[in-house]
């Protein structure tokens, strides 16, 4: 396969295996291209590319930004502080206004689920969808994969497992989609309040116990507590929620094997993963974070490169 | 009629181009000390891969710096067709080196021009020349030019010259295919 079957990015959901091992090896050459002397390749130079970040990030955006400046994209920048947005210009016309400005792919994080989906269907760009809300976050669930791979040899037949947050997280979502895709086992793990009601649906196990989940995984994926979309209590306790589902080296200890850590950022430390582990050699958090400019640079360049007819 | 799919090089000529280029090459490049040899991907670097064992057998040194190298992300078609890279493979650095790029066809030069960007991410070379196994002269789009040539063969445009390798298609010539020969996968 030579080019991706979507026009855009909008999550997982719509790709099928051979559009993500396309994204892969490409992947692949753009690791490489970014260990060199020279870390910039000319590919993007005649596109422009708008970030819309209407939430806050730092390493997505960052991930962007440097994918597309390493493929020679001119770039331009856009929070929703300190914009138009908060005049109350709506999305259409805010990005319009954008592209009419000759801008010919969007990059862009919103609060709503499906926002990305309805940019798609009125705007003329193509359009990747940097996290929608609890809905999808598909260049993380990527680089994620594409970590397990690097680390492990292959995604296919391994049991990870997602632990923490499911309810409010996007990156759970765009993971399963992925993992399964790849032919991966996977177990979502938190308290009964944070599982959504339609986890059932997903042909995931579900486990309460995080002992039981790690002693199962070959790779414990650990989600944030999202405090800023938690409008009720689902937990008594940070303290509590720390002790019952927190990964320390204690539970690490405890198993016979070693699994493989990672975590999508930002972490909060001594909440869902202790200090301890999060920098141990099992982590392999900052190796997602380099994977994910490879990744973002192979989506971008995968979309861009795509020829129409 | 067309005349049929003309075989230009069968594997014992092209053994003996082989070792006229090594010798030239040679020749130039006395011991190699400060020249690394690039081929250039795809198809480039069996030929590559051939010389510099070559090189290795007639001076004795096998060590000769070698590497792959890749040029999709600096093509300037991009959008018109879809590309995709293959594995760049360079482990030293090209600065103040005296570089042998080796393609298989010389055709429009657009892959050199490209393959001269990509190689510049490597540092900056003293000095850069070009080898290709088949030059197809009159059919430059860019002023490149090779400086040790295989073989020169003058075709038009609508024709394709095919390289076989032992690697892939298990057995090394050369074809001088038409349009409708190539469109009907002949050779």
């Amino acid at each position: 396969m030579t080019k991706l079957r979507t026009r855009h990015l909008l999550g997982i959901k719509d790709l099928c295996l051979e559009d993500i091992e396309l994204i892969f090896s490409t992947a692949d050459n753009f690791k490489e291209v970014i260990n060199r002397p020279i870390k910039k390749v000319p590919s993007l130079r005649d596109i422009t590319i708008a970030n819309l970040f209407f939430e806050n990030s730092t390493r997505t955006r960052l991930s962007f930004e440097l994918a597309e400046k390493r493929l020679s994209a001119d770039v331009i920048n856009f929070s929703a502080s300190g914009s138009s947005v908060k005049k109350g210009e709506t999305l259409i016309d805010t990005v319009n206004n954008i592209l009419a400005m000759k801008v010919d792919m969007v990059v862009m994080r919103h609060a709503n689920p499906g926002a990305a989906l309805f940019l798609s269907k009125h705007v003329n760009a193509k359009i990747v969808n940097a996290g929608d809300g609890a809905h999808e976050h598909p260049t993380q669930a990527l680089l994620d994969a594409y970590s397990i791979r690097e680390k492990l040899g292959k995604v296919a037949g391994k049991k990870v497992a997602i632990i923490g947050d499911i309810l409010h997280s996007r990156v759970a979502l765009s993971n399963i989609f992925c993992l399964q895709k790849l032919g991966a086992e996977v177990m979502v793990c938190g308290p009964r309040t944070l599982m959504p009601k339609y986890i059932s649906g997903l042909q995931v196990k579900v486990e309460h116990d995080l002992q039981k989940a790690l002693a199962w995984c070959d790779v414990a994926n650990m989600l944030r507590i999202q405090m800023e979309r938690q409008d009720i209590k689902y937990f008594p306790s940070l303290r509590e929620y720390s002790m019952q589902y927190g990964l320390d080296k204690q539970r690490l200890d405890a198993l016979d094997k070693e699994i493989v850590i990672m975590h999508p950022g930002p972490i909060n430390r001594g909440v869902e993963i202790t200090s301890e582990v999060a920098d141990s050699a099992q982590s392999i958090i900052l190796d997602q974070v380099e994977n994910g400019v490879a990744i973002r640079m192979a989506v971008l360049y995968l979309l861009a490169g795509r020829s129409e007819n | 009629m067309s005349p049929s799919p003309r075989i230009i090089l069968d594997e014992k000529q092209l053994n003996i181009i082989i070792q006229r280029l090594c010798r030239q090459l040679i020749e130039t490049h006395d011991h190699f000390k400060d020249s690394v040899i690039i081929g250039l991907q795809p198809r480039g670097v069996f030929l590559a891969r051939r010389i510099h064992y070559q090189l290795g057998k007639i001076t004795g040194n096998p060590n000769i710096p070698y590497g792959d190298l890749d040029v999709t992300f600096y093509r300037d078609d991009f959008r018109k067709k879809d590309l995709v890279p293959n594995k760049t493979n360079i482990d030293f650095i090209i600065e103040d080196r005296n570089v042998v790029l080796i393609d298989d066809v010389l055709f429009t030069g657009r892959t050199i021009r490209a393959g001269l960007d990509a190689m510049m991410a490597f540092g900056r070379p003293a000095d850069v020349e070009l080898l290709v196994l088949i030059d197809r002269r009159y059919s430059r789009n860019v002023p490149i030019q090779a400086k040790y040539i295989g073989q020169t063969i003058d075709s038009v445009a609508s024709e394709k010259v095919k390289v076989d390798w032992k690697e892939t298609e298990g057995q090394d010539r050369v074809w001088l295919l038409t349009n409708e020969e190539t469109k009907a996968g002949i050779a």
